[in-house]
Order: C-alpha cells, then sequence, then structure tokens
C-alpha cells in the first residue's frame, strides 16, 4: 500500500487519520471534526486498513472492541445461568449415571430442571460451546492488543514536539490568546513542568511536557497476563501436568497413592472435634446455643512412605518419609502432590467378636473375633468346638431368589452363615446371624452370639499435582502489573506553543482523568500566565468558574 | 465491659455518625450554589470530619470484635455486611479528599446506613470458624475484596447522582422508570429492615419441621408469621399461625416468607411515601443532586471503577483462587459464589471497555455503574440466601 505524505514531509502508513509527527488530520472525517478522536493517536490499524481477504476479515473481527465486548457478555450471561440450580459435581448422587442424575432434577426442579438436564447445563463449564466460548475470548484479546499496541508505540514514539495549529484546535483541551512575553511565559512553563516532573522536550518555540507514558502500556501487558493464565488452563489438558485423584482410606491402613507411584499413606488416626461450650465461653456460646454444635476440626494424622529406591519392583520396601497431620486449610505436600482433607466416614464395623454357647447352660466354648475386612473361615474355640464361617454379607441387604444379598463390600451391615461344630453335634449345626437377628433352619443346641464390635474411621483425601499452577500464578500477577499501571497512572500531556506574534497555543490529553490534568494546567498556567483554556466536553464547570467570579 | 459489647457500642456510634453527618453534607449541598463554590464550605468541613470519626469507632467495632473471637469478623452475613458499609465510607472518604465534593457524601452515607441497618437484621451473635474458614486467607481475601467491592460501589453512588440530575422527571421515560425503581429498592430494603425489627421486638418465633431436598428431617424457626409452609411441614409451635401454602423441597418457604413480609412492607412504605409528597422518590431527590457537576460525577463513576477493579481483582479472584486451592483442594470450582464474582468481574471488564473504546460516558457509564452495583449486591445477598453453595454462610 501507499504511504500518505504529510505537509510537514513525514510519510505516515496508509490508514493514518493523524500524521504521526505534525498531527495534521489526514482524512476528511478528521478534518471536520471539532474535538478529534485521540484513541491509538489517530494511527494506521491493520483492522482499519485491509479488508479483503478472509483473514483480514477474520482478524478484524476479532479486533473489533464491540465484539470483545459482546464476547465478555455472552460469557458473563451464560455463567450466570449455569447458577441457576447446582452443578452436576456438587450434586449428591452417582456422578457417572445419566438416569440418576436426570431424577435428581426431575425431582427438585421439576420441568425446568429436566430443561437443565437435557440443554446440558447441569455440566455447562465443561461444554464445547462455553470453551468454544472462552476460546473465542482469548483470541479477542491477543488479536485486539496487536491490533493497537503496534501502531500506538508507534505514533508514540515519532511524534514531534511542535504540533501543527489544527492539531492543537481539535484538542478537548484547548486555549489561545495573547501573552505579555510568550518567550519568558514558555521558559517558565518549562520549569514549572519539569518541577512537576513531566518530561520536557522543546522544540523552535514549542514545548511538548509528557508524564506517564508507561501507563498505556498496561492494558497491553494486562491482557498478556490473561493469556498467559488461559495458556496455563489449557496445559491441564496435557497428561502428567495435572493430577487429580481421591482415596479413602481407614485408620490402621496402609496404601499406595493414587497418582503418585513409590508414595504410600497410613492412617494413623481420624479425628473430628466439636466446639464444646466450656472452651468456647461467653464468646461463642450464643451461637452454639442458636446453631447447635459447630465442627473444630477434620484432621487425619498420617504417615508418609516411600518406596526405597533399590528395592526390586513389586516388593513393598518402604521408607518412612514423614508423619503430618492433615486438616482443612493445611494439606500434606510433598514432591510436588497436595493431600488434601476433603470428607470422612465416622464408625466403620472393623472387626466382630463373638462367642459361641450352649443355649441349654450357656455354657461358653471361648470368644472369637472375625476381622470383618479378611475373615478367615474356621474358628477354633475350646474343649473341640469350632466355628466355620461359610457365608459373609458385608452390606446385608435382605434376601433374594433364597440366597442373603450383600448390596456392597463395605461392612455397614454385616450377616454370617456359620456352621457350628461341636463334640456332641459333629456334623455341625447351621445358624444364620446378622445384626439383632439369629435365623436358624431347625431348632439348634448351640448359638454363636455377639460380644462386641470395634470401629475405625475413613478418611476421604484428595489427591492433587499441578504443574500449571506457578504458570497460573505468573498469569495473574502480570495482570495486577498490568492493571495497576493502567488504572493508577494516566499518560498526559500538554503542548504549549508560540502561535502568531505573541499569541499561545496550549492543548492537553490525557487517556483518563482529566479533572488532574486541569489542575495540574492551571498550576502551570498561573505560574506562566498562559492564555485562558477550556474544555470542551465540560461547559458546567467553565461557567461555574465565571459564577465563583463575579 | 466485654470486648464483644464495647465493638457493638463502637458500632452503634459509627451508625449514628454517619446519619448526622448526611445532614451536615445536605446542609453544604443546600447552602450552596454550584459544585466550585461548595468545595470547601464549613458545612462540608464539618460533615467529613463526623464521617471520619465514624469511620474511626466503625473501625474500632471490627478490631475489638475481632480481639474478642480471635479471627477476623468476615465469617457470617452480618459481619460481612457490616464490613462492607465500613469499606464503603472509607472509600467514600477517599474521594472527598480526590475530589471534596460533598454531593458525594450526601449520597454514599445513607446508602452505607441502609447496609449497617441490613446487615444488623441477621444473627449478630460471635460464632466460632468452620474449618474451611480457619485460614489467615479469610482476612486477607475478604478484606481486599470488600475493599475493591465498596470502591466499585462509590462509582453506583456518582452514577446515581448523576442520574438523578440528567433523566428528566417531568414526563415519563424508560430512565425515569428505572430510575424510579432503584429507589423503590432501596425502599424495600428499608421496608425489611422495619419489618424484621418489629417481629423482633415482638419476639415472635414459630418452630416448624420439615423433609429437605435430601429427603431428610430437619428443623426450622420462623421470625415472621409463616405465609408459606416448608416441604412436608410441620407445626411445632401451638397457636403459631399456619402457612398458607406448602413449597416444594428446592423452596426454603421461611427466606420467601421474609422476602414477601419485606416486600409487602416496603411498597406500603413507598405508597405512604408518595401519598405524603405526590411525587416520585427520585424527582424528590433531584434537587439534592442538581449542584452536582457532571462532568466531576462521571469521572468520579470512572475513576472509582478504574481503582477499584484492580484491587477487586486481586481480593475476588487471585486471593479466593490461592484460598480455594489450599481449602478445597482446587482453584477453581464454578461455585455460584466464585461464578458471581467471575460475572461481576467480566461486567466491571465489559465497562472499562465500553469507556474507552466506545466512548459510553455520561449517562450510559452512569447506569453500567449502577447496574455493577446490582450485581455486586446480588453476589453478597440473593447468591448467599437463595442459591445454594460452598459459601452459603448466612
Amino acid at each position: 500500500m501507499s504511504k500518505i505524505k504529510c505537509q510537514c514531509g513525514h510519510d505516515n502508513p496508509f490508514g493514518t487519520v493523524l500524521c504521526e509527527k505534525c498531527g495534521r488530520p489526514m482524512t476528511e472525517e478528521a478534518k471536520k471534526s471539532e474535538v478529534v478522536d485521540m484513541r491509538y493517536e489517530g494511527s494506521a490499524r491493520r483492522s482499519q486498513t485491509y479488508k479483503r481477504s478472509i483473514i483480514d476479515k477474520i482478524w478484524n473481527f476479532f479486533s473489533s472492541v464491540k465484539v470483545g465486548v459482546g464476547i465478555i457478555i455472552a460469557v458473563l450471561a451464560t455463567s450466570a445461568i449455569g447458577t441457576l440450580f447446582p452443578q452436576k459435581l456438587y450434586v449428591p448422587v452417582n456422578q457417572d449415571s445419566p438416569a440418576e442424575l436426570l431424577a435428581y432434577y426431575e425431582r427438585l426442579y421439576g420441568i425446568i430442571g429436566t430443561l437443565y438436564y437435557k440443554l446440558g447445563f447441569y455440566d455447562m463449564y465443561n461444554s464445547w460451546w462455553f470453551k468454544i466460548l472462552i476460546g473465542m475470548l482469548g483470541t479477542s484479546i491477543i488479536i485486539a492488543s496487536v491490533d493497537r499496541v503496534i501502531p500506538l508505540y508507534k505514533s508514540l514514539k515519532k511524534q514531534r514536539t511542535k504540533r501543527h495549529a489544527s492539531f492543537m484546535k481539535r484538542q478537548r483541551i484547548y486555549g489561545a490568546g495573547l501573552s505579555g512575553d510568550a518567550g519568558s511565559s514558555l521558559a517558565k512553563a518549562e520549569e514549572k513542568l519539569k518541577n512537576m516532573k513531566y518530561n520536557v522536550k522543546t522544540e523552535d518555540g514549542a514545548i511538548l511536557a509528557e508524564k506517564n507514558r508507561f501507563s498505556r502500556w498496561g492494558p497491553y501487558v494486562n491482557h498478556t497476563g490473561l493469556i498467559i493464565f488461559l495458556f496455563g488452563v489449557l496445559l491441564r489438558g496435557i497428561p502428567g501436568f495435572y493430577v487429580d485423584q481421591t482415596m479413602w482410606i481407614r485408620e490402621g491402613e496402609l496404601r499406595s497413592i493414587p497418582g503418585a507411584p513409590d508414595y504410600y499413606l497410613e492412617n494413623k488416626d481420624f479425628i473430628l472435634e466439636t466446639y464444646s461450650k466450656e472452651e468456647a465461653d461467653e464468646v461463642f456460646g450464643e451461637a452454639i446455643d442458636r446453631v447447635g454444635t459447630i465442627v473444630k476440626s477434620y484432621q487425619t494424622d498420617v504417615s508418609l512412605y516411600k518406596k526405597k529406591e533399590d528395592s526390586l519392583p513389586g516388593s513393598t520396601d518402604l521408607e518412612h518419609v514423614k508423619d503430618y497431620p492433615i486438616v482443612v486449610n493445611k494439606p500434606l505436600k510433598f514432591d510436588g502432590y497436595n493431600i488434601f482433607q476433603m470428607d470422612y466416614r465416622l464408625a466403620e464395623l472393623k472387626s466382630m467378636t463373638m462367642q459361641l454357647i450352649e443355649k441349654k447352660t450357656g455354657k461358653s466354648f471361648g470368644q472369637f473375633t472375625i476381622d470383618l475386612d479378611d475373615p478367615e473361615g474356621v474358628y477354633e474355640l475350646n474343649d473341640g468346638a469350632r466355628v466355620d464361617l461359610i457365608g459373609y454379607y458385608a452390606d446385608y441387604d435382605g434376601v433374594e431368589n433364597g440366597e442373603p444379598v450383600s448390596k456392597s463390600p463395605i461392612p455397614n451391615n454385616p450377616a454370617f452363615i456359620f456352621d457350628m461344630i461341636t463334640p456332641e453335634k459333629p456334623n455341625g449345626e447351621k445358624s444364620f446371624v446378622a445384626i439383632r437377628q439369629t435365623l436358624e433352619t431347625e431348632e439348634n443346641a448351640y448359638q454363636v452370639k455377639f460380644v462386641s464390635a470395634e470401629t475405625r474411621d475413613i478418611s476421604g483425601l484428595t489427591i492433587r499435582k499441578d504443574k500449571t499452577l506457578y504458570i497460573l500464578l505468573l498469569g495473574g500477577l502480570i495482570f495486577m502489573i498490568g492493571v495497576i499501571q493502567g488504572s493508577y497512572w494516566n499518560h498526559r500531556r500538554i503542548w504549549i506553543q508560540k502561535g502568531e506574534g505573541e499569541e499561545l497555543l496550549i492543548a492537553a490529553h490525557t487517556n483518563k482523568n482529566w479533572f488532574s490534568l486541569k489542575k495540574d494546567l492551571n498550576a502551570v498556567k498561573e505560574f506562566a500566565d498562559l492564555p485562558k483554556y477550556e474544555d470542551r466536553l465540560d461547559n458546567e464547570s467553565s461557567s461555574e468558574e465565571e459564577e465563583g467570579e463575579k | 465491659m466485654g470486648l464483644a459489647s464495647l465493638s457493638a457500642n463502637l458500632l452503634l456510634v459509627s451508625f449514628i455518625a454517619y446519619l448526622v453527618a448526611t445532614l451536615f453534607f445536605g446542609g453544604a449541598v443546600k447552602g450552596a450554589k454550584s459544585e466550585a463554590s461548595y468545595s470547601n464550605h464549613r458545612w462540608g468541613n464539618v460533615g467529613i470530619t463526623i464521617t471520619i470519626i465514624g469511620f474511626i469507632t466503625h473501625l474500632g467495632y471490627f478490631i475489638t470484635r475481632w480481639m474478642a473471637s480471635g479471627h477476623a469478623p468476615l465469617s457470617n452475613m452480618f459481619e460481612f455486611t457490616t464490613a462492607f458499609g465500613m469499606m464503603l465510607v472509607g472509600a467514600f472518604i477517599l474521594l472527598f479528599f480526590l475530589y471534596r465534593t460533598p454531593s458525594l457524601g450526601l449520597f454514599a452515607l445513607p446508602i452505607a446506613v441502609i447496609i449497617i441497618g441490613y446487615a444488623s437484621m441477621f444473627p449478630r451473635e460471635i460464632t466460632p470458624l468452620i474449618p474451611a474458614l480457619q485460614s489467615i486467607w479469610l482476612a486477607v481475601h475478604v478484606i481486599t475484596t470488600v475493599i475493591g467491592e465498596s470502591i466499585l460501589a462509590i462509582s453506583a453512588v456518582a452514577g446515581l447522582i448523576y442520574l438523578l440530575k440528567h433523566v428528566d422527571m417531568t414526563k415519563p421515560s424508560r430512565q425515569r422508570f428505572w430510575l424510579e425503581a432503584v429507589m423503590f429498592t432501596i425502599v424495600l430494603v428499608l421496608g425489611f429492615v422495619l419489618s424484621s425489627t418489629t417481629f423482633k421486638v415482638a419476639g415472635y418465633e414459630a418452630h416448624f419441621t420439615y423433609i429437605d431436598k435430601n429427603e431428610a428431617p430437619a428443623k426450622i424457626t420462623y421470625h415472621y408469621p409463616p405465609l408459606f409452609g416448608m416441604h412436608e411441614y410441620e407445626a411445632q409451635t401451638p397457636g403459631a399461625m399456619e402457612p398458607w401454602a406448602e413449597m416444594p423441597a428446592v423452596i426454603n418457604a421461611q427466606k420467601l416468607t421474609t422476602f414477601v413480609w419485606s416486600v409487602v412492607t416496603g411498597t406500603i412504605l413507598y405508597l405512604i411515601l408518595r401519598l405524603i409528597f405526590r411525587r416520585p422518590i427520585a424527582s424528590l431527590l433531584q434537587p439534592f443532586a442538581k449542584k452536582a457537576n457532571s462532568q466531576l460525577m462521571d469521572e468520579i463513576g470512572y475513576r472509582s471503577v478504574l481503582i477499584g477493579f484492580p484491587v477487586f481483582t486481586l481480593g475476588a479472584l487471585i486471593f479466593a483462587m490461592i484460598w480455594a486451592h489450599e481449602a478445597w483442594s482446587r482453584f477453581w470450582g464454578w461455585d455460584p459464589k466464585e461464578v458471581w464474582a467471575l460475572i461481576t468481574w467480566l461486567f466491571y471488564a465489559a465497562f472499562l471497555h465500553l469507556r474507552l473504546s466506545k466512548g459510553w460516558e455520561g449517562k450510559k457509564s452512569a447506569w453500567l455503574a449502577v447496574i455493577g452495583f446490582v450485581i455486586i449486591m446480588f453476589n453478597l445477598i440473593a447468591v448467599n440466601l437463595i442459591i445454594a453453595g460452598l459459601h452459603s454462610y448466612a
């Protein structure tokens, strides 16, 4: 494309609105306007210049702030829909059963709930269309930034101190008038502006005072941070970057840690503490009275072990690494892994102790203990008696087709079939024993009686390893730097130059915070006896000032 | 006097101080001809002094309560909302010293007063921390978030002043309707405070048992006469009113009852005000806004978003993610509160982009600021009370 030559002699890239060097308006539109649009310094942006090929069209689509805001609003609105009813993850039913999930939404939320499920809103943040929206947002951030930052950088670099009068005249803050001695006013203004920490450049009876140009890069820095963040999120899809496992571990158990090869965890004790009224004293007493029990802590005391490095594959030669109490907010950390206290179950049956008695006399043949995880099968007792365990149902759930059934391998409701062999009945007597019931096919002479049970707690732990966290944190940090840079400082420029004879022209521009810019300008004006200026977008305060002066 | 009761008294002092300061700011605005002439008005100086005293006692409430309980007082609805009111005043003081405009105080302080009043309707006793909240991040994350949100709220106050000044109240229009709707909503909050206080003073209580949404039996206490009954409710208090209708398990009928009582009380209050003044509330307030400088209000509205947005991002997203990772093992889980924090953030991001690139200034920008405040309030109130999630602690 051809360059546009300005009257000042500078070659501007095609599409330039205001000459990069002297600021003369280059387009008909800019020439006609009262106050010129200073966004991106009127530089030539790719999206405003090339509109032909398909790539141009895609580029132009994503570089538009209007489209960007549209995408933001779309993400915002759809996100809101996802909070109408709980997401799949928070629904207390089997996560892998669509039927149960549908039934849950239907039962609680009726037709709308069914619709919510059918339209996929129950898991919408993982849906393909939501991911596409986020992808579009990322694309928009990249393209819109690149489209603006390069031309903006170029034109701020090339800007000349002395501007053409037509540029000055079209600024929002502009003033022109005679000054007693234009030369001394300029010198004084220069001095004052330097005192106010402006960068002052002079050229042939003209001053350009500039401050905080770096704040103009804030948006591009924060957009870079966002892109790094989104990139980090993308990385978690790659295997090895991200581990997310859960494990249930009983007190006393030693298990390998899922997702963390070579590491083993032993659960020594699970402790659930509630606030007691005595320790809570008068401060919390009222609250405990109102709400009832309040939990103080969930804690799992664990020992971490690692397989010895020189051990053979498959061996369980373990090395103790450390003991640690895992509580909420204080995960166990090792080798990039975090283990969190997430859930618990109290008092699961561990073992049951029984005794064999003769019904008539009540005579006991001694006690035996059944380990509910690993029942032995045969228990030898005194006086030649023994009990054979011939059937074990960990979670007994009634009888189906003449057979007792267990609904899970967890000993929630254990039931047993015993064969009781005694010197008197060497062929044995069969008995079905469950909690609080004993069934016999015919009247037996002997009976297995329950003595006691031992319980243990189970901890629900989550294992995470997330190599992307540092990338996310870096993205967040860069975003914060950029957003602070762009928000807490603003780029101010003041132009003062000689016009015809003793006439002085002043103009000023800032990307935001005009109030402070005017304060600066007033201070300079007072000190250097500059002509009056006006803010052409604020009619009220100039009329007010006149009022005040009256 | 124990620390806890000292704390309660300090809060009362600041509540009164804000009310008194409002009157002085009103005097400053009334006595002046325009923005330029009232910026250093004597009444305004008195107003800001009293505001600062109120803010210091409010800070005193916060610190003494922290000392009494041993944790940052930000763990339930009362504590959080009170802190929000405090930071709102703090943000106003900051912007007052940047721009010295009493108009802002005249509108910001009453809003702070209403927020504190609203907060006081929730259980005020000091609660021990549940395990998930036992972390230094409770103080860090919540304080930063509250500061961010309250600075953003100042933007809405400036926006409201701008709108009151510029929306033509003499003839019907969509803007007039919505501006009056904002006023009506504020009156509804007063309705909640009024009705709740009335039944509290009367000592009303009705106990019920019901079946919750996981089909487990549960108990609940009403502090309002029960208009709506919980799912499969059974009354436990003899002589209490029989609910009009039973609600399905997903609707908390007790909260619905409170809501309906508040709306009814608020509506009656609004009608009484309309009958007395025979004018929309917005036009009643218009004279107080008339003298504010439009450009200045627009600038304050924009500037407070610029100041508040980074703080909000830090507190409500970055610190929130760090803590969520420590406590819940994931930095982001699409919990409703998290999603609404993201929505708030996206909304203000859209606000900034529209303002920067599309030149949305003046009325458009003012409306956006008001909508932003509505979103913040929605996240504070509705997400806690209606949408159940990990953050429902009130």
